[in-house]
C-alpha cells in the first residue's frame, strides 16, 4: 500500500505516523509538504496530528485552506482513502470533507488519558478488521475533540451507519453528541477520528490494538 | 524617547538593580561614562540571573566531569555520551517570577526557553519535566497559579510535540508569593553532531534567526534577580509571551540547517535576549562583535537601541553562519517562515559594537562584559545542626489506616493525575513509563536503549539540615532512576532559594551546594549543567530553600525495565534497605502530628549504603528477576506499599517485622530503601542472594486481595485508597472554579 502524510507547519504527529504506516504497512511512506498543488500516486493519505499553525484561529482551520487541500479534496472524489487523525479530523472538517466541527473539550481542558472505543460499524474501509461491536483500547490527546453537529445531520450519519467509532464505557474524554470518536464520509473513503491509534501499535505502548485500524485500510485497497 | 546619551544619575542606576559599587566598576572598566544603553547591557549582563554573582563561588566545588560528561556546564545544555555515538543533552531552568505575575505566559515560556536550550545544540526534544512548587491550598492566589501554570506547561509542550512525562510538585505556605517553576528538557543527538555557541572566525556573517523583536520582556532577567514587593502585580509587561508554534518552526529550521553543515556556532536568546546571546558567542570565541540594529526584524515600530537590547522576546536564535552557505540557509528559514536576517558580523578587535541609524549606541570591552562581571563571596551563617528525634516522642495513631488514607489525600502525597492529564505524555510513541512511577522512561529511537529521568527534592529537609537535604535530593533521584532499572548518568540542578544576601539563606545555599557535591562525587553522578534562582522572597520572606536535582539514567534494554504496580496474586514483598524508623522531618510528623516547622533532623543519607542497596536492585531488575519496584520515599513503607497497590489494583498482606513502633515502622522516611516483589518461590533465593552481597533485605508481605491488611487486620479497600489518593486534587481545582 502506498501511504503519504501530510505535513503542515504546527504537525507534530507526523514521525509517530510515518512510524506506524511504515511497520504496519510495509511499505515506506512519504511526506507530503503543505505547500504541494499535487499529490504523488497514492492510496491512502493521512492528515496527522498536531497543532496545524498553532491552531490560533480555530482548529484546523488555517490548514484546511492550505495549497494542497485542493489536491485532496479532488483525491478524495476519486475513492482514494483519506484518513484524519486529532488535528487532521479537524482540519477534514474544516474543510467540509467531513460534515459537523471539533469544539473545545467539554472539560476545557487539554486530556491525554486512555480510552476505550467501540467499533459502531465494522464494515468500512478503516475498521474492517475489527468485530462489530469491539472495544479497544487507544490514547486520545487532544484540547479540541468535542464533536458537534446539528439534528439533521446527526440523523443521517447515525441512518447511514457513519459512525464508525464510538467512546465505550463511560470514556467519552470530551463530551462528543452521540460519543462519536470518528466518523465517515458519505462514499466511505474519508474517516476522521480524534483518537490516536498509530500510539497504540506495540507492546511499548501497552497494547496493539490500533494496529487493526492500519490493516483494515490495508486488506481494502489490497 | 529616551535619549542615548542621557545622564545616568544613581536613581536611574539603581533602577538596573545595580549597587553603586557595581557601578563604580563600570565607570573605571571603561573609563567614562556609560550611555543608556551601555548601562542596559551592563544591568543585562552583570543581574544575579545572567551572571551568577553570587553563587559562582560554590558552583565550582561540584563535580562536573566523568567518562561519558561530553560537554559539563556553561553552555547551553549539559551533554552526555549514552553510546553508539549518542548523546543526551538536558538542563533544567527556572522561570519562578514570570510564572508568579503570569502563570500561563510565565510557566509556557520557561518550557519554550528550556526546549531551545537543547535544540540549539543539535538535540531533537524527546521529554519534558517539571518541578513545581505552589503555595499553601488555602491561599487565595494557589488555585489560579496551580491552574495557569499547568495550562501553560501543558500549552506549550504540546503544541511543541514533546512528551511531558513526569516532575514533581509540592504545597507549603513559604511559596504563597513566589512559586517555583523549574522546567526540564532532554534531546537526542548524535556525538558528531552537536553544536556550540562559540563563535569562530573573523568577518563573518551574524545571522537573526526566528519571530520577530518586540518590547515584551524588557527586564526580565533584572526582574528575576530581585525580590518581590507589593508591587509585583505592575510587573506584568516585563514577563514574555510564548508561540509554541513559532518554537516547533524553530526546532525543525534548526535541525535542517544544522545538517546543512552551514551553521558555525549557534544560541539562543533567551535572558536579556540579544545582548547576552552576542556578547557570549564573541567572548567565548575571543571576537569582537558588531550589530546594526537596523536590520533586526522587530514587531514593533520605533523601537529604541535600549528596547531593542534587553527585549526577551521569545523563540529567536542567532547564529554564525559559513558565508558560502547563506543562501541555502536562508532559503530553509523562507520554507519554514521564519525571520533571517544578517544583523552583524564577528570581528578581531574584541569591542561589542552596537549600532542605530548610523549611530554606535554602544561600544564596550566584549570579554569584560561577561569575565569581569562582579563576584561575591556572600557572608554566611551555617544552618544550626538539627536535633535527633526519639521515635517515643512521637505519638502513634489511633487508627493506622485512617492515618494512611488521610496521608495518601495530602496535597503533598496525592496523586497528580489532574496535571499530567493535561500534558501529552504520549507523543513521539516512545514512552516506556510515563508520569507517575518512580521514574519515566522513554525509549531511544529504534531501542534497545532506555532514558530515564527523574526530578526530586524534598525541600523541608533542607530547611532543617542543608547538606543531608542536598544529599538526599542526590541520592533520591539517584534511587528513582535505579527503580526503573536505569544506570543514573548525570544531573542538572536548579537551585532555588531566598535572598543571598541574607547570611543565613547564603548558609542554606552553601549547605545544599556542600550536601549535593558529596553525594555526586559518592555516587559517579556529575553535574553537567543548571540554574540558580536567588531572591525567591516576598516582603522579606524567603522559599524553603529548593535546590531541586534532574536526573539522567540509561537503561541498554528497555524491555528490561521495573514499574510500581504489583503484578499478580501471592507473591512475595520484599523490603530492601533497614528500617529504623526516623520520624524527623516526615510526612507523618508534619501532617499528620502537626509539627510544620520542627526542628527535628531529617533521615540521615548513608552514600555507600545508597549505591550497594541501589547497584543490588538494579542488578535484580536487569536479570529479570523482579516483578515490580518502588523506592521508599516521603509518608515511608505503607504509603509505598499502598501505592504499589493502587497502581496494580491489587492488594497487600503485610507482616511488620522486628520491635519498632508500629507508626514508626509504617511511617519512618529512612533512605535507601526500596519494596520489591517476586514470585513466592523465588523469595528464598533472593533473600539469600541479598544476605550474600550484604544488603538487607525483610520480608513483609504477600500480594492478593482487594485490601491493604496489616497481619491480617485493619483492612483498607484499595477502592477507598484511591479515591482518598485520586479525589483531593480535582476536588480541589473545582472547588475554585465555583468561587
Amino acid at each position: 500500500m502506498k501511504s503519504g502524510v501530510v505535513v503542515f507547519p504546527g504537525s507534530n504527529r507526523e514521525r509517530d505516523m510515518l512510524r506506524a504506516l511504515d511497520e504496519i504497512t510495509g511499505t515506506r511512506p512519504v511526506p507530503i509538504w503543505h505547500a504541494e498543488t499535487e499529490l504523488p500516486d497514492l492510496d491512502l493519505v493521512v492528515l496527522c496530528g498536531g497543532f496545524s499553525y498553532g491552531d490560533y484561529l480555530r482548529t484546523g482551520a488555517i490548514a484546511a485552506r492550505g495549497r494542497i487541500m485542493p489536491a485532496i479534496a479532488k483525491a478524495a472524489d476519486k475513492g482514494v482513502r483519506v484518513l484524519g487523525i486529532c488535528n487532521g479530523f479537524q482540519i477534514l472538517c474544516e474543510a467540509g470533507l467531513l460534515p459537523g466541527v471539533l469544539m473545545r473539550n467539554a472539560g476545557l481542558k487539554f486530556v491525554c488519558k486512555e480510552v476505550k472505543l467501540e467499533v459502531a460499524n465494522a464494515d468500512t474501509d478503516f475498521t474492517r478488521k475489527y468485530k462489530q461491536g469491539e472495544v479497544w483500547r487507544c490514547p486520545v490527546a487532544h484540547g479540541d475533540g468535542n464533536y458537534f453537529t446539528d439534528a439533521e445531520t446527526l440523523k443521517r450519519l447515525e441512518g447511514e451507519n457513519r459512525v464508525g467509532l464510538r467512546y465505550a464505557e463511560g470514556t467519552n474524554p470530551n463530551g462528543s453528541l452521540n460519543d462519536i470518536a470518528g466518523i465517515l464520509n458519505e462514499r466511505g473513503n474519508v474517516f476522521g477520528m480524534m483518537p490516536h491509534p498509530e500510539n497504540m501499535i506495540e507492546p511499548l505502548n501497552g497494547a496493539t490494538d490500533g494496529r487493526a485500524l492500519f490493516e483494515s485500510v490495508l486488506e481494502a485497497v489490497a | 524617547m529616551i535619549p542615548n546619551d542621557i545622564r545616568i544619575t544613581p536613581e536611574l542606576v539603581a533602577e538596573h538593580g545595580l549597587k553603586p559599587d557595581e557601578y563604580q566598576r563600570i565607570l573605571d572598566l571603561i573609563g567614562r561614562e556609560p550611555t543608556l544603553t551601555e548601562l542596559g547591557i551592563f544591568s543585562a549582563m552583570w543581574n544575579e540571573h545572567c551572571s551568577y554573582k553570587s553563587s559562582k563561588k560554590w558552583l565550582r566545588t561540584l563535580p562536573t566531569t566523568g567518562p561519558r560528561v561530553i560537554c559539563g556546564p556553561g553552555e547551553n545544555a549539559g551533554v552526555v555520551d549514552i553510546g553508539d555515538g549518542q548523546a543526551i543533552i538536558f538542563k533544567m531552568e527556572s522561570h519562578n517570577h514570570p510564572s508568579y505575575i503570569e502563570p500561563h505566559e510565565g510557566a509556557a515560556t520557561g518550557v519554550g526557553g528550556i526546549l531551545r536550550d537543547v535544540f540549539t545544540m543539535g538535540a531533537r526534544p524527546i521529554a519534558a519535566l517539571n518541578a513545581l512548587r505552589f503555595g499553601e491550598p488555602d491561599h487565595p492566589r494557589t488555585r489560579h497559579i496551580v491552574s495557569g501554570v499547568v495550562a501553560g506547561i501543558g500549552g506549550y509542550g504540546n503544541s511543541f510535540g514533546v512528551p511531558t512525562i513526569g516532575g514533581e510538585v509540592n504545597f507549603d505556605p513559604s511559596y504563597n508569593g513566589n512559586c517555583l517553576v523549574n522546567a526540564f528538557a532532554a534531546g537526542l543527538a548524535d556525538t558528531d553532531k552537536i553544536f556550540y555557541s562559540e563563535a569562530k572566525g573573523v568577518g563573518l556573517p551574524l545571522v537573526y534567526l526566528g519571530s520577530k523583536t518586540g518590547r515584551d520582556g524588557i527586564h526580565g532577567a533584572t526582574m528575576a534577580s530581585a525580590e518581590f514587593g507589593e508591587d509585583s502585580e505592575e510587573k506584568r509587561p516585563t514577563v514574555q509571551i510564548g508561540d509554541p508554534f513559532s518554537e516547533k518552526l524553530l526546532l525543525e529550521a534548526c535541525l535542517e540547517l544544522m545538517a546543512s553543515g552551514a551553521v558555525i556556532a549557534i544560541q539562543d536568546m533567551g535572558a536579556a535576549g540579544l545582548t547576552c546571546s552576542a556578547v557570549e558567542m564573541g567572548a567565548k570565541g575571543g571576537l569582537g562583535v558588531e550589530l546594526d540594529l537596523d536590520k533586526v526584524p522587530c514587531r514593533e515600530e520605533g523601537m529604541t537601541a535600549y528596547e531593542m537590547m534587553l527585549s526577551e522576546s521569545q523563540e529567536r536564535m542567532l547564529m554564525v553562519l559559513d558565508p558560502a552557505r547563506e543562501k541555502d540557509a536562508e532559503a530553509i528559514f523562507v520554507k519554514w517562515g521564519l525571520d533571517f536576517a544578517v544583523v552583524g558580523k564577528t570581528t578581531d578587535d574584541l569591542r561589542f559594537r552596537v549600532s542605530r541609524h548610523g549611530d554606535i549606541m554602544a561600544d564596550l570591552p566584549i570579554k569584560e562584559l561577561g569575565d569581569q562581571a562582579p563576584e561575591y563571596d556572600r557572608p554566611f551563617v551555617k544552618t544550626a545542626k538539627p536535633k535527633q528525634l526519639a521515635p517515643a516522642d512521637v505519638a502513634a495513631p489511633n487508627d493506622l489506616g485512617e492515618v494512611l488514607t488521610k496521608i495518601l489525600a495530602l496535597p503533598d502525597m496525592c496523586s497528580r493525575r489532574w496535571i499530567w492529564e493535561q500534558y501529552d505524555h504520549l507523543i513521539q510513541g516512545n514512552t516506556a513509563i510515563g508520569p507517575g512511577g518512580d521514574a519515566a522512561v522513554i525509549r531511544v529511537e529504534n531501542g534497545p536503549k532506555g532514558l530515564a529521568f527523574s526530578l526530586d527534592v524534598t525541600p523541608r529537609y533542607c530547611a532543617a539540615d542543608p547538606v543531608e537535604g542536598g544529599k538526599q535530593a542526590v541520592a533520591e533521584c539517584w534511587r528513582n532512576l535505579t527503580a526503573v532499572g536505569a544506570e543514573p548518568l548525570a544531573v542538572t540542578d536548579n537551585l532555588n532559594f531566598g535572598n543571598p544576601e541574607k547570611p543565613e539563606i547564603m548558609g542554606q545555599f552553601v549547605g545544599c551546594i556542600e550536601g549535593i557535591g558529596e553525594a555526586c562525587r559518592a555516587l559517579d553522578f556529575p553535574v553537567v549543567s543548571g540554574n540558580v534562582s536567588l531572591y525567591n522572597e516576598t516582603n522579606g520572606k524567603g522559599i524553603l530553600p529548593t535546590p531541586a536535582i534532574g536526573a539522567v539514567g540509561l537503561l541498554p534494554d528497555y524491555e528490561k525495565r521495573a514499574t510500581i504496580a504489583f503484578k499478580a496474586e501471592n507473591e512475595a514483598l520484599i523490603v530492601i534497605g533497614e528500617t529504623k524508623g526516623h520520624l524527623g522531618q516526615s510526612i507523618y510528623l508534619r501532617d499528620i502530628v502537626g509539627k510544620r516547622d520542627d526542628a527535628s533532623a531529617p533521615p540521615p543519607v548513608d552514600l555507600d549504603l545508597e549505591r550497594r542497596n541501589g547497584d543490588f536492585v538494579r542488578e535484580e531488575i536487569r536479570a529479570g528477576n523482579l516483578t515490580a519496584v518502588h523506592d521508599i520515599s516521603d509518608g515511608g513503607l505503607l504509603v509505598a506499599a499502598a501505592e504499589m497497590a493502587m497502581a496494580g489494583g491489587i492488594g497487600v498482606n503485610l507482616k511488620p517485622q522486628g520491635d519498632l513502633p508500629l507508626h514508626c515502622w509504617a511511617f519512618g522516611e529512612d533512605q535507601a530503601r526500596y519494596l520489591v516483589t517476586l514470585a513466592e518461590a523465588e523469595a528464598d533465593a533472593f533473600i539469600a542472594r541479598a544476605e550474600k552481597a550484604g544488603i538487607s533485605a525483610a520480608r513483609i508481605g504477600t500480594t492478593g486481595g482487594h485490601e491493604l491488611t496489616l497481619d491480617g487486620s485493619i483492612p483498607i479497600s484499595l477502592t477507598g485508597m484511591k479515591e482518598a489518593h485520586e479525589g483531593w486534587l480535582p476536588a480541589y481545582m473545582a472547588a475554585g472554579a465555583e468561587l
